[in-house]
């Protein structure tokens, strides 16, 4: 029977999990925001994970019937967004309830009003996410649903009245954290089969042929062109459903990291520091990599890897947090701006203003004069962005500097404008060297806990009583 | 059990040591002693002792105050009284204490100070401090003995003969005066005489650490040993009768094959052997001990317990040349030092200690330890290619020592020395197993 490993990275702001095979390749990836609860965040994180490798699964499975073929790839990125869409939606309707709920506890005079109110945000977000999900791909950007909907709804509330502003905040900040605590589970089966439906839909009318050159047209197209290709995969994945639902995913081995690590239940050997892990992980994406630089939610972790992915050396911030993402998330909140639209708004700078408070706070005044000033908003995220990673060069510095090859990892590098100034600053720095970032940057931590996890296992082998070691990959 | 009762002999001894230095400076005006002010770095105990005065040791109130929890309040008073927050947290806390009617740490009051001798000036924050004492006591005498850095890595005649000439200029008259006793050299010469005894003796017992497992903590354990070398007892036959117990029970420790003593008792496992660089927080020491010894870190060397004299590499005081003696003590101190020699100092107690690691902790309002300290440990580990680690924390002030911060850094620090340390022992194994 087949084996796998689990690595979950229990960070302070979001969690993730990998799934790995025997042979260290990712087989699922979950993430949730840690907002809530650890344990919870772990499990939803967990479960995630396990219904991506489902989706694994089923692609080998479809892979060998019908062959490498590009539009099956199209076809099951819409299928798995579909599927994140369904279990938007069951936890949306918990949402909706505790909503409602909420509003029928509150003592206000207006209740009823309140009432019919939220019903009316209700009813228009429902459709408007409904469609991000379906035609727009939002399965797929990575957001999480406190982020979706609060995104939605404080813009709905917003076009209300200022007299419901107040209490209809309230209901969703009251009710917002119990959802996400609570454990919803999905019938995987049941889940696929809506998806397969809603797709079906989704694709009668398609174009038949390319049009403007469009590379997703083309896979529409092509999807579309004998009229009966998407039914063909629909039914092959019917057929193969079944068998995979059921299928057992048996976890050999887990290992925990991150900062809510020491609450995970698992034994001492199986909670790695995060440091190990990250570059673990990035050494196995990347094999010749030396520096790892990984911001995440509350640090900044400059380390030196060797040609075995251990740890030579490393650096963290202290007593601080600019510089990380939490930092990001403040500026964000100062310019009343989601996460995702920092870093575009930044690139779009004409200069970079000068941001000298090393401090969160302080950061947060700064901004406030600049803005003053008639600073433009670009050029100050600009140099916001900029201050950010300037921290974090000097931080490499102190862990003795970039080697051949770099690797970025973290939840912050998916922000474009600070990859931006990474790159520059690297260069400028350090000349010209490999560097990599990989779109799967936020999960390196968690997959080097797998890949800990698959080599912690063979502790308890009868014949080695060692952990084995990554053979060196020159 | 028998060496239970040898262990308790020596701190016994040391006990008794401190508390009758403190009940003698209690008494000290009462009795007609003049008292001096000066620091552990560079301290002339012999001299002092020759002009039958009783020393007191600003930053060594400072830290036994701090382990006894009452920095934060002292530190606060400074700051009341306009002392700034980054300054060196010793002295904070020596000021608070003087502006909180200067109880010692034993909860006697200290006396006022008669000399204010000032002998090391490689920490120049030293001599704002004494500055700050002045003005509290100005009827104080001040003594400053400039020693010269060993910028080059090296004591030349010039640099000794530059001290002597201050010994005899300044110095010794203004002692003289201040005490009203005579410069008698021949007494000088005795007291060095037992002083190169308690150095042969602190290097024995720094150097048990060779054995594996190690019998005591070099670091933790060692800042308790250096206690009577250090303040005062230098020079005197109770230093040397507190070294050879304490060297005698750390021989049964051998012979039974024990590890360090810690504060829950005995280490059961020595895992990792670690140099330290950099003076230990003394506001949370036990706590930040447990990190290490939780994890079987046991300390085989550190430079902190080299501050009061680097003794180390063979140099003694030489009680054929008093005075010259005097100023290469001086020049001698770790912090007087350069930063290459600094670097071969560590290295020669990683190599020959056998440690697996080397741990910088950085203080955060001590300039003097603090510059330099990234470079020689980026030496080190280019040089020796042993892992390192590098946590932050303060002397005295309580604020900043973060528990999770340093014990994350360390959970680190120490899974990625087991890991090289499994790499290592694969490497060695036979391929076919």
């Amino acid at each position: 029977m087949k084996k796998y490993y689990l690595g979950i990275d229990l960070g302070s702001t979001t969690s993730k999990s990998v799934i790995i095979n025997e042979k260290d390749e990712i087989v699922g990836r979950g993430i949730t925001n840690t907002r809530a609860n650890y344990k919870i965040a772990a499990d939803i994180a967990r479960e995630e994970a396990i219904y991506d490798a489902r989706f694994t699964l089923l692609e080998e499975k479809i892979g060998e019937s019908q062959g490498k073929r590009p539009e099956l790839k199209k076809y099951m990125e819409d299928l798995k967004n579909v599927f994140k869409y369904g279990q938007f939606k069951r936890r949306m309707d918990s949402l909706e309830k505790m909503l409602i709920q909420t509003v029928e506890n509150f003592s206000h005079p207006n209740k009823a009003d309140i009432l019919e109110k939220l019903k009316i945000i209700i009813e228009k977000i429902r459709p408007q996410i409904h469609h991000e999900f379906i035609y727009e791909m939002l399965g797929t950007k990575n957001q999480f649903f406190r982020d979706i909907v609060s995104e939605k709804y404080n813009g709905e509330v917003s076009n209300i009245g200022s007299e419901f502003y107040e209490p209809l905040i309230l209901a969703f900040d009251k009710s917002i954290t119990p959802t996400e605590n609570e454990m919803v589970s999905y019938n995987f089966k049941e889940l696929v089969i809506e998806s397969i439906k809603i797709l079906d839909e989704k694709y009668q009318g398609l174009a038949d042929t390319q049009g403007n050159n469009n590379k997703e047209d083309w896979y529409y197209a092509e999807l579309n062109t004998t009229k009966d290709n998407y039914e063909t995969l629909a039914y092959t994945l019917r057929q193969h459903i079944e068998a995979i639902a059921d299928e057992e995913i048996p976890i050999a081995n887990m290992v925990g990291t991150g900062y809510g690590r020491a609450l995970l239940p698992f034994p001492e050997d199986c909670i790695k520091s995060e440091i190990l892990c990250h570059a673990f992980g990035a050494h196995a994406v990347f094999p010749n990599t030396r520096t790892v630089l990984d911001i995440g939610g509350q640090d900044t972790k400059a380390i030196q890897v060797d040609s075995y992915g251990l740890v030579t050396s490393f650096h963290m911030n202290d007593r601080c947090a600019a510089g990380c993402g939490r930092y990001l998330g403040y500026i964000a909140d100062e310019f009343g701006l989601s996460l995702n639209e920092l870093g575009p708004e930044a690139l779009s700078a004409t200069r970079e203003t000068t941001i000298c408070s090393t401090c969160t706070v302080f950061a947060g005044s700064e901004v406030k004069e600049l803005l003053n000033n008639g600073e433009e908003r670009p050029n100050i995220l600009a140099g916001l962005h900029k201050a950010i990673v300037q921290r974090a060069m000097s931080l490499i510095a102190r862990s003795g500097g970039v080697k051949n090859e770099f690797t970025f990892t973290g939840g912050v590098a998916r922000n474009q404008a600070i990859l931006k100034y990474v790159k520059d600053m690297v260069a400028n720095t350090y000349g010209n060297l490999t560097m990599n970032i990989h779109t799967d940057s936020i999960f390196m931590g968690a997959l080097g806990a797998a890949m800990f996890a698959r080599r912690n296992i063979q502790v308890n082998l009868p014949k080695a009583q060692k952990s084995e070691v990554r053979e060196p990959v020159e | 059990m028998k060496s239970e009762v040898k262990k308790e002999n020596s701190m016994i001894l040391q006990k008794e040591m401190i508390e009758g230095l403190f009940n003698d400076l209690a008494n000290a005006k009462a009795n007609g002693r003049k008292v001096c002010y000066t620091f552990v770095p560079g301290n002339l105990s012999e001299l002092i002792r020759t002009f039958d005065m009783l020393p007191v040791y600003p930053e060594i109130n400072a830290l036994q105050n701090a382990m006894r929890k009452k920095s934060a309040a002292y530190i606060k008073e400074a700051e009341k009284h306009a002392h700034s927050e980054d300054v060196c947290t010793y002295v904070k806390c020596d000021v608070g204490m003087l502006l909180k009617g200067n109880i010692g740490p034993t909860g006697q009051k200290l006396p006022e100070p008669d000399v204010l001798l000032l002998s090391y000036t490689g920490c120049f924050t030293f001599m704002k401090w004494f500055e700050t004492l002045k003005r509290e006591y100005p009827d104080t005498t001040v003594i400053m003995l400039h020693t010269p850095y060993q910028e080059n890595g090296k004591m030349t005649p010039e640099m000794t003969q530059y001290m002597v000439k201050q010994f005899h200029e300044e110095v010794i008259p203004k002692m003289e005066a201040v005490s009203g006793i005579k410069f008698d050299e021949e007494k000088l010469k005795k007291h060095l005489e037992l002083s190169k005894e308690s150095e042969d003796w602190i290097t024995k017992i720094f150097d048990t650490t060779k054995h594996r497992p190690s019998p005591i903590d070099a670091y933790f354990a060692g800042v308790y040993y250096i206690g009577p070398i250090n303040i005062g007892f230098r020079g005197t036959q109770e230093a040397v009768d507190y070294y050879k117990a304490l060297y005698a029970e750390i021989q049964e420790r051998i012979q039974l094959g024990l590890g360090p003593v810690t504060p829950e008792g005995e280490m059961s496992e020595e895992k990792y052997r670690l140099v330290v660089e950099g003076p230990p927080n003394w506001t949370s020491f036990r706590e930040f001990w447990k990190i290490f010894y939780d994890m079987g870190a046991v300390i085989v060397a550190s430079s902190y317990t080299k501050v009061g004299g680097v003794y180390d590499l063979g140099w003694r005081h030489n009680p054929e040349k008093p005075l010259e003696s005097l100023a290469e003590y001086c020049m001698n101190c770790y912090t007087n030092l350069n930063l290459p020699q600094r670097v071969d100092l560590l290295s020669k107690c990683i190599a020959e200690y056998g440690a697996d690691g080397y741990v910088t902790n950085s203080i955060k309002s001590c300039n003097s330890f603090s510059a330099g300290q990234l470079a020689m440990m980026r030496e080190i580990e280019d040089k020796l290619e042993v892992p390192v680690g590098f946590i932050e924390s303060d002397l005295v002030d309580p604020r900043y020592f973060s528990y999770s911060n340093i014990k994350n850094r360390l959970e680190s620090y120490f899974q990625m020395l087991a890991q090289r340390k499994m790499m290592k022992e694969l490497a060695n194994q036979p391929s076919n197993t």
